[in-house]
């Protein structure tokens, strides 16, 4: 076990846990915050995506000690008021069906379009293809992802 | 118009008092859930509701809750089955708040999410509903006003009596309607007045999902909980023999680990009763990882499990001995065995004419086999669930399908009454079919006995899908009997599977063809299987649907054309009887997906196929049009024609269709589950591969047939004809018939890339 200090959605969080534990786990057992998923546990499905400086990251795959002073965002800190273009597209198209991936995928497409304000339709292809959704929600997702990057 | 008799279902229009004694409390979390959104003027939280049926609740401002009955796997029934409540109640939508019922039997009818039934059954009893509670509201308002309640006009959440001039929300009205006579009839709207039922609505969750907030059961957690994983035996065919507690204790954060036992011994198990090992251990500790390091750690002992027996319950209440065989089986065999039953004979399931003779005066005879694997449902969200038994009561909250089947079982397990068993249903990430089967309720319910604590139990993604309830293999062998003229004399299929056959012997193209036979087989296997979105359809339609197209081009004949000659002959001259499909409507999607796909004149450089197929009640044809980039095949656009009746919510409608055309071309070109020994030879998607989207196609047109029809199912018909149309359009672009799914193996070996 081991103190870590934690930058998360702008806040300073303190956590007590063993130094291995993936961020995913922290996140969900000791913040509370669960909007993030566990989905595959090896970096093969996205649902568990979070920003780490801006970039996408599986958060499955990132030991807590590995984060040092790096800042987070979650799902839940990605706007104040849920209304990220992204967020805003996501509704506009209606795209879920289940819900679970859309976390992760919302996080991935929100920093594609950090880095890539109008991505092609192969650069979105090319940065969302690490998360998979099981529903096949795949086509609305690029349409809300082409929707947000107009409305940024 | 219709006039229904409330009688029919009368459970819904028990009233909460009555039954307030029984333990049962609902959740009320529209608080946290529904945040009205400040662009719209919405009605205020009233001070007070009142209740007028099982799913309706008026506040004393008129704003209305309405309960969603099913449990929600992502098919969006949350949002469209309160709209048939609104509907006929007649209220705005904006002022509707959607709540999800926990599995409550004295209240709702089939809480059950499957089989693509939830609109379709719930389309009269849940506009009923409505219409009761907008009856009783006109009748409170008679009684107020003093006048008849036929001059009173109720809409919008307003009522109004044209006479006096008189007006009132409902909200106003509803205190004294809950405590009125429920009306012995009442009438169902007609379907040219709809406001609400075929207007797309956005998913009343979806804020909630986008800004991630808790709704799934791995997102609960109360004071105290604890956290559970599982092991269990590595391979079909295995058991527990023994394991060492201490190889794991003085890990850090573990509490405790102990075996599990989903059945007692006399239980009689019933049909969803499907669970690969029950018969495993539990590790309990301070937080999922922790379990989860634990779980690597655990020293056990695994034995092969002998030929097993048990009592299943059969639909007349006797129980019936099931026996499971031992062994460890292998892909490789299975696909030995199967070859040599397409040599034997089957069970006749139909025979029309005189099928062998026909064959014995057969010019050319056409005989292709078809097969496909094993597959895992794979649902994003992994098994979990989260219990908390204290005493003689349990509270369950966990992803099912089916709380119904399951209650009983989780009663034996615990030995605690149902009645003290509150289920109450969690958002679902997928379902697929896969949790009809509900056991990782009975797992946490057992574990949190055991640990007299609250638990969130949660599989890995190694364990989700190694643990079986898959859908099964199959293989199917069509044969078809031309003469010199090359006109159709016979159609033979015989298809079977492991551990069942894929035939539906009354459905198209039987009651087409003159001489025609059906024979089914099936194999026994321990590897066990369940419901897969539209079971043994979605492999037979594949089959039936890439023959029909050969047998077109063997013929000279335009698939579309030859379906439509078939289908001409269905309706105007049955063959035999029993045809369980509206020859009209099925032709009537084809002709829908050939004018919207503009069949005759494709884009340039575009491979298409066509496929249409019927099953869960709803008629679907579809269009694959593939394109070979770079060495590489995808699918560019599809093209889909629908008719399912009345659609309620036609852009969530679409969305639910698209993803079944998604999910289709995934399993046609990568799904596979395989065995070596028994043991899965994939466990997590670095294996298993699942339709990306760079994989997904660029476009998809859902097109609903026009009519009024009583709605049928969605959720699954569009998934079966998928397929097909990957097939034939494939056998466009590249010269070949794909008769063995999946697809991209084959695919590879003509040099193409992946
Ligand atoms: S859970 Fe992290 S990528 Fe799947
Ligand atoms: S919406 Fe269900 S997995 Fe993506």
């Amino acid at each position: 076990m081991a103190t870590y200090n934690l930058n998360i959605n702008g806040k300073n969080l303190q956590v007590d846990v063993d130094p291995n534990t993936p961020m995913l786990w922290v996140l969900r057992d000791h913040l509370d915050m669960v909007g993030t998923k566990f989905g595959c546990g090896i970096a093969q499905c996205g649902a568990c995506t979070i920003h780490l400086d801006g970039n996408a990251v599986r958060s499955c795959q990132l030991p807590v000690s590995a984060v040092t002073d790096a800042q987070i965002t979650t799902i839940e800190g990605l706007s104040e008021k849920g209304d990220h273009p992204v967020q805003k597209a996501w509704i506009e198209h209606d795209v879920p069906q289940c819900g679970y991936c859309q976390a992760g995928q919302m996080m991935t497409a929100a920093a594609l379009l950090k880095s890539n304000p109008s991505p092609s339709d192969e650069e979105i292809e090319n940065a969302m293809n690490g998360n998979i959704c099981r529903c096949g929600t795949y086509t609305r997702i690029k349409a809300a992802v082409k929707t947000a990057s107009q409305n940024q | 118009m219709t006039t229904v008799n409330t009688k029919l279902n009368r459970r819904s229009f028990l009233k909460v008092s009555a039954l307030a004694g029984g333990g049962m409390v609902l959740s009320f979390s529209w608080l946290a859930g529904c945040k009205p959104s400040s662009e719209e003027e919405l009605l205020a939280m009233p001070k007070e509701w009142f209740e007028l049926n099982s799913y309706i609740k008026i506040g004393d401002n008129g704003r209305i809750t309405i309960f969603s009955p099913n449990p929600e796997f992502g098919s969006n029934i949350k949002t469209s089955m309160p709209m048939m409540v609104a509907e006929e109640l007649d209220v705005d939508w904006k002022n509707v708040i959607v709540e999800q019922a926990d599995f409550y039997p004295e209240r709702f009818d089939r809480q059950f999410t499957g089989g693509s039934q939830g609109i379709r059954q719930g389309w009269k009893p849940l506009r009923t509903a409505g219409a009761t509670a907008k009856a009783m509201l006109v009748a409170a308002s008679a009684q107020t006003w003093n006048v008849p309640a036929s001059e009173i006009t109720a809409s919008n959440g307003q009522l109004s009596h044209a006479g006096s001039g008189k007006k009132a929300g409902y909200g106003e009205m509803a205190s004294l309607a809950a405590t009125l006579e429920v009306p012995e009839e009442v009438t169902l709207k007609e379907i040219k007045d709809f406001k609400i039922i075929g207007n797309s609505k956005k998913n009343v969750d979806g804020q909630k999902i986008v800004t991630g907030q808790p709704m799934y059961a791995l997102d609960k957690k109360v004071e105290g909980m604890k956290y559970a994983a599982i092991v269990q035996p590595p391979a079909f065919g295995m058991r527990l023999k023994s394991f060492d507690k201490s190889s794991i204790s003085g890990m850090p954060g573990i509490l405790d680990a102990f075996e599990i036992n989903v059945f007692k011994e006399d239980y009689a198990r019933n049909f969803f009763d499907t669970t690969t090992f029950p018969d495993k251990i539990a590790i309990v500790g301070n937080s999922t990882w922790e379990v989860m390091q634990a779980k690597k750690s655990l020293k056990a002992e695994w034995e092969k499990a002998p030929d097993t027996t048990f009592p299943m319950a059969g639909r007349g209440g006797q129980a019936n001995n099931v026996t499971i065989p031992g062994g460890l089986e292998n892909t490789s065999s299975h696909k030995t065995k199967m070859a040599e039953y397409i040599q034997k004979p089957g069970n006749v399931l139909r025979k029309d004419g005189d099928p062998e003779g026909a064959f014995k005066k057969a010019h050319k005879v056409l005989e292709r086999t078809y097969t496909a694997p094993f597959l895992a449902h794979n649902t994003m969200e992994p098994m979990n669930c989260f219990a908390d038994v204290k005493g003689d009561k349990a509270e369950i909250y966990g992803p099912t399908q089916a709380p119904d089947f399951i209650s009983g079982t989780i009663s034996q397990a615990i030995g605690i009454p149902k009645e003290n068993i509150q289920i109450n249903l969690a958002r679902m990430g997928g379902g697929f079919g896969r949790r009809a089967y509900s056991h990782h309720l009975v797992e946490a319910a057992i574990i949190s006995q055991k640990i007299q604590a609250p638990v969130s139990l949660v599989y890995t993604r190694e364990d989700d899908m190694a643990a079986g309830v898959y859908r099964p293999t199959y293989s199917a062998t069509y044969r078809a009997a031309l003469d010199e003229n090359n006109n159709l004399l016979a159609l033979h299929v015989k298809a079977g599977g492991i551990p069942e056959s894929p035939i539906h012997a009354n459905r198209f193209p039987a009651g087409a063809i003159d001489n025609y036979l059906a024979e089914g087989w099936d194999l026994p296997s321990n590897i066990t299987i369940g419901a897969f979105r539209a079971p043994r359809s979605n492999f037979i339609a594949g089959a039936e649907q890439s023959f029909l197209d050969e047998l077109a081009e063997e013929i000279g004949k335009d698939p579309i054309e030859f379906r439509l000659e078939l289908l001409k002959r269905a309706e105007t001259n049955p063959v035999g009887e029993n045809n369980d499909y509206v020859p009209s409507r099925y032709a009537g999607v084809l002709e829908l997906v050939r004018e919207k796909s503009n069949w005759n004149t494709p884009k340039a450089n575009v491979s298409r196929g066509v496929s249409a197929y019927f099953c869960h009640n709803s008629y679907v044809a579809e269009v694959v049009d593939t394109v070979i980039k770079d060495n590489q095949p995808y699918v560019e656009s599809v093209y889909a024609a629908v008719d399912c009746g009345v659609v309620v919510n036609p852009d969530a409608a679409a969305n639910m269709g698209e993803g079944a055309i998604v999910d289709g071309i995934g399993n046609a070109f990568f799904g596979e589950m395989a065995f070596e020994n028994g043991a899965p030879t994939k466990t997590n998607f670095d294996k298993y591969r699942m339709i990306r989207h760079k994989e997904a196609p660029k476009k998809i047109e859902v097109h609903f047939v026009e009519n009024n029809e009583d709605p049928t199912g969605l959720g699954e018909p569009l998934f079966p004809p998928v397929f097909a149309a990957v097939a034939n359009s494939l056998y466009k672009a590249t010269g070949k018939r794909y008769y063995e799914q999946p697809f991209a193996p084959q695919l590879e070996m003509q040099n193409l890339r992946m």
